[in-house]
């Protein structure tokens, strides 16, 4: 067994890079992989509490890197699937204290045992952003339809390329459908005119996120959530499925049309 | 003194210059001289100079790296042979293996060639992305936001024109910039410098050519001339 390595990343920060790792690692696990995330946004631990797990965390990534555990002891496994695993980032420490060759020999000590690993990067392009890619097979990045969080992706996808570790795929997270329609907000096609890179979804915006992130339940395991479905399917693309793009067209209402019909009328 | 210049490799990070034979302060001096002949060209570059063989002492190096600061040129590596040269470098915090140098794919080779020469690049320039040339320079891509395009003379765009872009960086007035979808961040053709658009969310695409008329840029459609008019 050969684990398919993804980094997510974003450039920007508050994207939300730490929940889409989150949500797709939980969703590949119930489609039955075996999945380990590593947080490596060292100093500003994030992933474990989206996940519910900071009160099992003993051992983490720097601790393994530099020694003062084995591999095994620093995942943390998750509460509701077998093989879903976490590894920790440091809270105490910063970005210096791992090196890109670090993450390497990690990622390398783990691909025989599963069959994803799963890197949440920290933002920006420095040290922290490098140690995250090092490692990955595949670069995931996450954007939102606006026009500072493009420019930073489309920065970070010239990286990936000169890294060689392109053509990065692409998410595009926190769509609003009213938004678009309004006139208000870039569309998917708005973005991939810009970024031309590989789509592999499209998630809105869901109150549903907020909720799951404070309680520790990523939103990929609530049924009747958008978010949560567009991460399903995200995870299912991953495997190799062929899954349309979610129709996220707003509809709208019967009572907001009438209402929309007589304004246009009496002005 | 011969009026030899020294070669000149574009990369992904910057230029790299090969000082060739010669004594230190003769070929230092030939660097500096070929800087001062185009500062608009080396304005902000940021440089590696191969040393070959030679022995440079941490004072040199450190000379020559303030004297190229004083030129606004930034020295980032220096690849050399010799262990002493490399020890001297690494204390001076600049790179020293020649793997810091991709190449890039962006043929540009003997960047400093005279007369009506242009450059082909076929590929996007996303943000952050920097392409400096002496002469022409053609794109097929796009230039994102956040890009920039300086060409000593004129640019052609077959593509999306989001980033800056200078033409005529020399002072050079007849040079134009030209774009299928021209809406740059901003522009600037020899010494005059034009705002460009905000973003905008559905912006008009046609294809537009700047050029200078009577001190001032204009911006008008792009489209055959007419030769016989």
């Amino acid at each position: 067994m050969a684990a398919r390595t993804i980094t997510i990343t974003s450039g920007k920060g508050g994207v939300g890079k730490t929940t889409a790792t989150a949500n797709l690692a939980v969703a590949l696990a119930s489609l039955g992989q075996k999945v380990v995330c590593i947080d490596s946004d060292i100093g500003l631990r994030n992933l474990d509490v989206i996940l519910g797990l900071e009160n099992r965390i003993v051992y983490d990534l720097v601790d393994v890197i530099e020694g003062r555990c084995r591999l095994r002891q620093a995942m943390i496994r998750d509460k509701r699937f077998e093989e879903l695993h976490l590894i920790p980032a440091a809270q105490t420490r910063d970005k210096n204290a791992v090196s890109p060759s670090d993450m390497i020999k990690l990622v390398d000590e783990l691909r025989d045992e599963v069959d994803w690993i799963i890197i949440d990067s920290p933002a920006g392009i420095e040290r922290g952003f490098r140690n995250a890619i090092a490692p990955a097979d595949e670069v995931v990045v996450v954007t939102n339809p606006d026009v500072s969080a493009v420019r930073d992706a489309d920065r970070i996808i010239g990286i990936i390329e000169a890294e060689q570790k392109g053509p990065a795929k692409l998410i595009i997270n926190r769509i609003n459908p009213q938004m678009i329609q309004r006139g208000d907000m870039m569309d998917a096609n708005d973005v991939m005119d810009l970024l031309a890179v590989k789509l592999i979804g499209i998630v809105p915006e869901d109150e549903h996120v907020i909720v799951s992130t404070n309680i520790g339940k990523p939103v990929a395991l609530e049924e009747k959530s958008k978010a949560g479905q567009a991460f399903r399917n995200i995870a299912r693309r991953l495997m190799g499925d062929d899954i349309p793009m979610m129709d996220l067209e707003f509809k709208e209402d019967i009572l907001h049309r009438i209402s929309r019909v007589f304004k246009a009328g009496g002005s | 003194m011969t009026e030899k210049k020294l070669p000149i490799k574009g990369f992904k990070e910057g230029l790299l210059i090969n000082l060739g034979e010669g004594d230190w302060i003769s070929v230092s001096k030939t660097l500096l001289t070929q800087i001062d002949e185009k500062p608009d060209f080396f304005k902000g570059a940021k440089i590696a100079v191969d040393v070959g063989e030679r022995a440079i002492h941490a004072a040199e190096m450190g000379q020559l790296r303030d004297r190229l600061s004083e030129r606004g040129v930034s020295l980032f590596a220096v690849i050399s042979k010799s262990n002493i040269t490399e020890a001297v470098a690494e204390t001076l915090g600049l790179s020293t293996h020649k793997s810091v140098l991709k190449a890039s794919n962006e043929n540009i080779r003997n960047a400093l060639m005279d007369g009506e020469k242009a450059v082909l690049l076929q590929k996007t320039l996303r943000s952050g992305a920097s392409v400096k040339f002496p002469g022409h320079v053609i794109i097929d891509g796009d230039v994102n936001p956040g890009a920039e395009v300086i060409a000593g003379g004129s640019i052609y765009i077959w593509g999306k024109l989001r980033g800056t872009a200078t033409a005529g960086a020399d002072g050079s007035e007849k040079a134009v910039i030209c774009a299928l979808d021209f809406n740059p961040a901003g522009m600037r053709i020899a010494n005059i410098v034009k705002e460009g658009q905000l973003f905008k969310l559905k912006i008009k695409k046609s294809p537009k050519k700047a050029t200078i008329q009577t001190g001032s840029i204009i911006i008008s459609d792009w489209k055959q001339d007419n030769p016989l008019k």
